[in-house]
């Protein structure tokens, strides 16, 4: 067999051995989503009042609920990446892994299974935490099919990127703790960018910083899509950082697969 | 002492076996610490091999490295398995062969059967077949009626045989045992031996490490004893033990007064070194009421013996000739001299 086809193949195994992962023991998954709907409903029900007041004059309870939420979906990627890192980071102390190495199979499909794995579980909830976002309120007040096609596919190439970084940040960890350690930024950055307030509100040393970061581009160009606020240069700022951060990412995972294991 | 035992083969003169494994200066070091010390190993195709060592002697390393799981240091000379080059195509050596890790290497997420079928399809088999290669490894493996749970609620020896179960799948020629019945009980340790007999009776080559003599002994054609990175020793059981002058003569007697002036006999024998000026004097084992004396076996030393024993007025209920055994080879070879006799004996 040639070599592609053997590797979607394997690719497609591997994959299959992670669902079934996810399926059999969900509590990660849906631990990790509690944190963003915990979020949405703190900073709405509790904060919201406050907040709007902080994201122009005039704004109310439902105008910030819509300034929330693409920043939230973003967020929920963030954190079901972390769950990549620890169970990455669980499968490579695995027995199982080393008679993966010891078989004729695609050497990158252990690593991909667990990308496209985690990039599926990553979509399913933002859906989830999208129906949430809904079910209190939220509204697209622009998109069209094409909108929400660019909208979608912003997600998806997000997750992928950070994925790949989780998968690496587990393959350099030693223990679940610290592949949870380790995958931090992902749940930190996004309280540094502008899901919660805009950049202007921040102190001005700080606001390159979060302006910059990976978060904030993709957060201002999901808004743009469903809310039709202006995306400016930040949709190609997101892209870039997503290519960028899923090429570092993948260079760095296969690196890290490939040297003599621990 | 020679290093190595030369083979007796079986085979018509000249006809060479095909080789399933073979390594020239097999060498790895982490840092620079030296962990094997130029490893030369020749197994011809559908014999057991067994490495046989202490702890960090450096076989699960010798395991590692011939399973392409990690490479050899590039100082190492042409290493073949299957009869590929290992450091040159991998790959094809991973379809030659199949690993069963010193630690289970299952998946504990997923069940039995799911395992198995995981098996099949990285060996790219079809469905119909894969689940037909798995319900029958399955019921090989006394597996059926755990199929359906998850692997991790199994207990050792029941992961050990889905862990060969699902080597297994792929039909490999060659498998690589590294301490298959360490931790297992008595009886699932059998088990193994007769999974492993099977294996080899349908032409299969197995690399076999263990710590225990007695399963080199029974399952292997040929043993190599590693110690501190190099092989000390290579050859059948047999060319081994006759490596190695560890026989005895062991008395035994059902009365315990008649046991402690044969004892009182035999210490003032060996006190004067009358009995046997070469070797150490013989052995005591007040709770088997037993004793043992060394020898090599022969006719003309068992008689001596039995002459002073009429002589000193002993009469054992019970006298045995034990050539040595792996055991003897096993401390001779490894520098491991301080074992006593008696535990062992008592021991078992």
């Amino acid at each position: 067999m040639s070599s592609l086809p053997l590797a979607v193949r394997d690719s497609a195994t591997m994959l299959r051995r992670n669902l079934l992962h996810a399926r059999r023991y969900p509590s990660l998954t849906l631990n990790l989503l509690l944190t963003p709907i915990m979020l949405l409903l703190l900073f709405v029900y509790i904060f919201g009042d406050v907040m709007s007041a902080g994201i122009g004059d005039g704004a109310d309870r439902s105008d910030y609920i819509a300034y929330l939420v693409p920043g939230i979906l973003l967020m929920t990627i963030g954190g079901t990446v972390v769950g990549t890192a620890v169970s990455v980071s669980n499968d490579m102390t695995e027995g199982i892994i080393a008679r993966f190495r010891t078989m004729a199979i695609h050497r990158g499909s252990v690593l991909v299974g667990h990308v496209v794995g985690s990039v599926l579980q990553a979509m399913l909830s933002v859906v989830l935490v999208g129906v949430v976002a809904v079910a209190i309120g939220f509204r697209s007040t622009d998109a069209g099919v094409l909108e929400w096609l660019a909208a979608f596919g912003l997600l998806v190439l997000f997750a992928m990127a950070l994925t790949w970084v989780a998968v690496g940040m587990g393959l350099i960890s030693p223990n679940a703790e610290a592949a949870s350690n380790n995958a931090l930024p992902m749940i930190l950055l996004p309280l540094l960018s502008s899901a919660f307030v805009p950049v202007d509100a921040m102190p001005g040393w700080f606001q390159p910083i979060a302006e910059y970061q990976p978060f904030t581009p993709a957060i201002e160009t999901l808004r743009g899509l469903l809310l039709g606020t202006e995306i400016g240069n930040n949709g190609w700022l997101a892209v870039t950082w997503c290519l960028g951060l899923a090429v570092l990412g993948y260079f760095w995972s296969v690196s890290k697969f490939n040297r003599d294991p621990r | 002492m020679p290093s190595s035992v030369m083979p007796t083969s079986s085979l018509g003169a000249g006809q060479e076996p095909p080789v399933a494994v073979s390594t020239i200066g097999l060498r790895k070091s982490y840092g620079d610490k030296l962990v094997l010390d130029g490893i030369d190993l020749r197994i011809p195709t559908g014999t057991v091999f067994a490495l046989l060592g202490p702890n960090g002697a450096g076989k699960t390393t010798v395991v590692k490295i011939l399973s392409t799981l990690i490479t050899a240091d590039a100082a190492s000379g042409d290493i073949r398995v299957g009869g590929h080059d290992l450091a040159a195509d991998p790959q094809a050596v991973r379809a030659a062969i199949g690993v069963t890790g010193q630690f289970s290497a299952v998946d504990g997420l997923i069940t039995g059967e799911e395992n198995m079928l995981l098996m099949a399809d990285l060996h790219h088999l079809s469905k119909r077949e894969g689940r037909r290669t798995a319900a029958e490894l399955l019921e090989r493996f006394d597996l059926v009626e755990a199929a359906s749970r998850p692997a991790s609620t199994y207990s050792g020896g029941m992961k050990r045989r889905l862990d060969i179960a699902m080597t297994l799948v792929g039909n490999p020629r060659i498998i690589f045992l590294d301490e298959p019945t360490t931790g297992l009980d008595p009886r699932s340790r059998h088990n193994m031996w007769q999974i492993i007999r099977e294996l080899v009776s349908g032409g299969v080559t197995v690399f076999l490490t263990t710590q225990y003599l007695d399963e080199a002994d029974e399952l292997a054609d040929r043993i190599a004893v590693l110690n501190d990175g190099k092989i000390a020793a290579e050859g059948t059981a047999d060319e081994l033990k006759r490596l190695i002058p560890g026989g005895h003569i062991r008395l035994r007697f059902d009365d315990p007064s008649a046991y402690q002036s044969a004892a009182v006999a035999l210490r003032e024998v060996t006190l004067t070194q009358a009995l046997s000026a070469a070797r150490p004097g013989g052995a005591f084992n007040d709770d088997a009421l037993s004793l043992q004396i060394p020898s090599d076996g022969s006719q003309r030393e068992l008689r001596s013996i039995l002459d002073w024993l009429d002589a000193a007025g002993i009469e054992a209920d019970e006298l045995t000739v034990h050539t040595p055994d792996l055991d003897d080879v096993f401390f001779a070879l490894t520098g491991d001299t301080t074992v006593p006799h008696q535990s062992k004996e008592t021991v078992r």
